[in-house]
């Protein structure tokens, strides 16, 4: 802010801070409960006497000696093997951002380029596809899984997420694409490249940033799914989400709600750290088709 | 691209129209020295091999459309002969499953939606006031509610409004009642569902507008300042409007995203209080039963659904797009 005219009243500005505080509570708090309660007792993080028992911790201390306690993260990775869906997730999330990358960007590639009006329908299609809910795909997906044998792989999945990612993928790069100017292409056309040396040696330099922001949001999708991956995966392939969800249901009656827990911050982890360094990126990417229009 | 969703889309419809083949029953006649008895039994052999025959069943049309779990035409017009007032004509309607996840969709998305546009306004406009060092911060930490896993976002929230858990323990202080729980009621499991949506979904609105605020002209707003228009009046008539085109974006995202709620309910365990559209297929498809064709069923009516929703967009669009040739 520039000048001084623009500065607010001291009140307003009272007010200002003291609603982004509260937005800050609400956004972060949670978050930092949970870390916080994660490393106690489940009697500590659920307290029926007294709610400052889960910031002492006061039962874990009396369990475990200490105010702060891993258990359960070894009830989580060792004793329940959540190390299995988490490679899981990181096979699943490589080779789903790999894939619609490279599909996506030289479909959008192609599609900025073309002049044909079918390109517009094209993108129509993808926004619908991009609206449509996941699970309602799954029903089409699994009759002809089951009969081909092909359900509860990793490799089927990974395609699935592929498909339902494309559109997405797609309309976001055919849009970065759009920015980069044709006349690039066209120079290096003039120098003799053909179209697709002009692509290799002009385009690819210059696409990393929509690239990286699109793969970041791929990346995301291919984390966060719970129905496809819930309903296509095996009990022994599945991926971090849908085990979280399982645990809750085996763990509630064993009273051992701490290792979901435990799960569930670790699963948050890596996305705090992509945060952490693509904020720029994820911001860009989230309004880059808007402020554009 | 075609392949994998328009494929399986064709395939839901088709699903849509077949139910399972029913077993193949025979009679045998047992006589015994007690006297003759007629049994029927399944014929295993022979509903196996019919089913293997035609994996997709019998065609039946329209008929699970219309059947009690999805659209229930027959119990919807028994209820409109039967009941004196709209109200109770609506509480029947409550009762038959495929209305009352409806009723669950379509509340979630028409309320969190504008909420979630006003917030994420406000914070927006609050953030841009800041110091520019702490923007970074504030953003950082204003993108967490929208990033993270939306299951793994509402199991975090559904412990802490655990009666046992800090928020829970908080409100039945406030309420002085010992016994509140959230989860009992289904008028406040729709409230946490809807503030759950909002906590999850208003950082991307946020965003945008931030985004949006960024590229407002200084001039429009000094010229305002210069005619005398108070604060308000400066974001009532000044930004509001600049920031118009970017509150319809956000909307339509928001209202496609809204209407497919389903990993909420999952997270809350409100099964038994709110049901979507998405959870219906969900719950269809898992279990032991696999019901494929009430699922395709459902899927179909959703993406109907969402294409109703989507159609005054696209009708823009395409007038855009004309525009431009």
């Amino acid at each position: 802010m520039a000048s001084h005219a623009q500065r607010p009243r001291i009140g307003l500005r009272i007010a200002t801070n003291g609603f982004i505080l509260l937005w800050l509570v609400l956004a972060a708090f949670p978050f930092i409960w949970t870390l916080w309660g994660s490393f106690k007792v489940e009697l500590d993080f659920f307290s029926i006497s007294d709610w400052t028992n889960a910031l002492t911790g006061k039962l874990t201390e009396e369990t475990h000696g200490t105010p702060l306690t891993g258990a359960g993260y070894y009830g989580a990775w060792i004793q329940e093997e959540f190390w299995r869906p988490a490679i899981n997730t990181m096979i699943v999330c490589f080779f789903v951002v790999c894939t619609s990358l490279t599909v996506g960007t030289l479909g959008g590639y192609a599609l900025s380029r073309s002049g044909y009006r079918y390109t517009f329908w094209l993108l129509i299609i993808a926004l619908i596809f991009r609206a449509m809910p996941p699970i309602t795909l799954v029903a089409g997906y699994l009759l002809p899984f089951y009969e081909w044998n092909l359900w509860g792989i990793l490799p089927t999945t990974i395609i699935v997420l592929v498909a339902i990612n494309q559109p997405f993928t797609l309309w976001m790069l055919h849009s970065f694409f759009q920015s980069i100017p044709k006349e690039l292409d066209e120079s290096a056309k003039v120098d003799g490249c053909t179209q697709f040396q002009a692509f290799r040696h002009v385009i690819i330099p210059v696409m990393w940033p929509g690239v990286i922001t699109t793969g970041l949001f791929s990346f995301l999708l291919a984390y966060n799914d719970f129905a496809v991956t819930s309903m296509l995966l095996a009990e022994e392939n599945r991926t971090m989400v849908p085990e979280i969800a399982a645990f809750l249901g085996t763990t509630y009656t064993e009273g051992n709600v701490m290792f979901a827990v435990a799960a569930v911050v670790s699963a948050t982890v890596p996305l705090f750290i992509l945060v952490l360094f693509f904020q720029r990126q994820i911001v860009s990417g989230l309004t880059a088709g808007a402020v554009k229009g | 691209m075609l392949l994998f969703i328009a494929m399986p889309i064709i395939s839901v419809v088709t699903q849509s129209l077949f139910t399972p083949h029913e077993a193949v029953f025979i009679s045998v006649e047992n006589c015994g020295p007690f006297g003759c008895t007629e049994e029927t039994t399944i014929d295993q052999d022979a509903t196996k091999s019919l089913r293997d025959e035609e994996p997709l069943g019998r065609f039946v049309g329209l008929d699970i459309y219309f059947d009690r779990g999805h659209l229930a035409i027959d119990e919807v017009s028994q209820a409109w002969q039967d009941t004196e007032s709209l109200g109770a004509f609506f509480s029947s309607l409550g009762n038959l499953p495929f209305y009352r996840a409806m009723g669950f969709t379509l509340t979630y998305t028409f309320t969190v939606t504008p909420l979630l546009i006003i917030l994420g306004l406000f914070i927006a406009l609050a953030v841009n006031t800041l110091h520019s060092r702490l923007k970074g911060l504030v953003i950082f930490f204003s993108l967490l509610p929208m990033i993270v896993t939306p299951l793994i976002g509402s199991l975090i929230l559904f412990w802490m409004i655990d009666s046992r858990g800090i928020l829970g323990s908080l409100l039945q202080w406030m309420a002085s009642d010992p016994n509140l729980s959230l989860k009992a009621s289904t008028g406040l499991t729709w409230i946490m569902l809807i503030i759950y949506g909002v906590w999850h979904a208003a950082p991307f609105a946020f965003v945008v507008f931030y985004a949006g605020l960024q590229t407002l002209p200084t001039d429009q707003l000094e010229a305002a300042q210069i005619d005398g228009a108070t604060r308000f009046q400066q974001v009532r008539y000044v930004i509001i409007p600049h920031l118009m085109p970017l509150v319809t974006f956000v909307a339509l995202i928001q209202l496609m995203d809204n209407f497919r709620v389903f990993e909420p309910i999952v997270g809350f365990n409100a099964e038994a209080h709110a049901t979507s559209l998405s959870w219906i297929i969900f719950n269809d498809l898992g279990g032991e039963t696999r019901q494929l064709s009430a699922a395709s069923t459902t899927s179909v009516i959703t993406i109907l659904g969402v294409a109703i929703l989507l159609l005054p967009v696209l009708i823009r669009t395409w007038h855009d797009f004309k525009g431009k040739k």
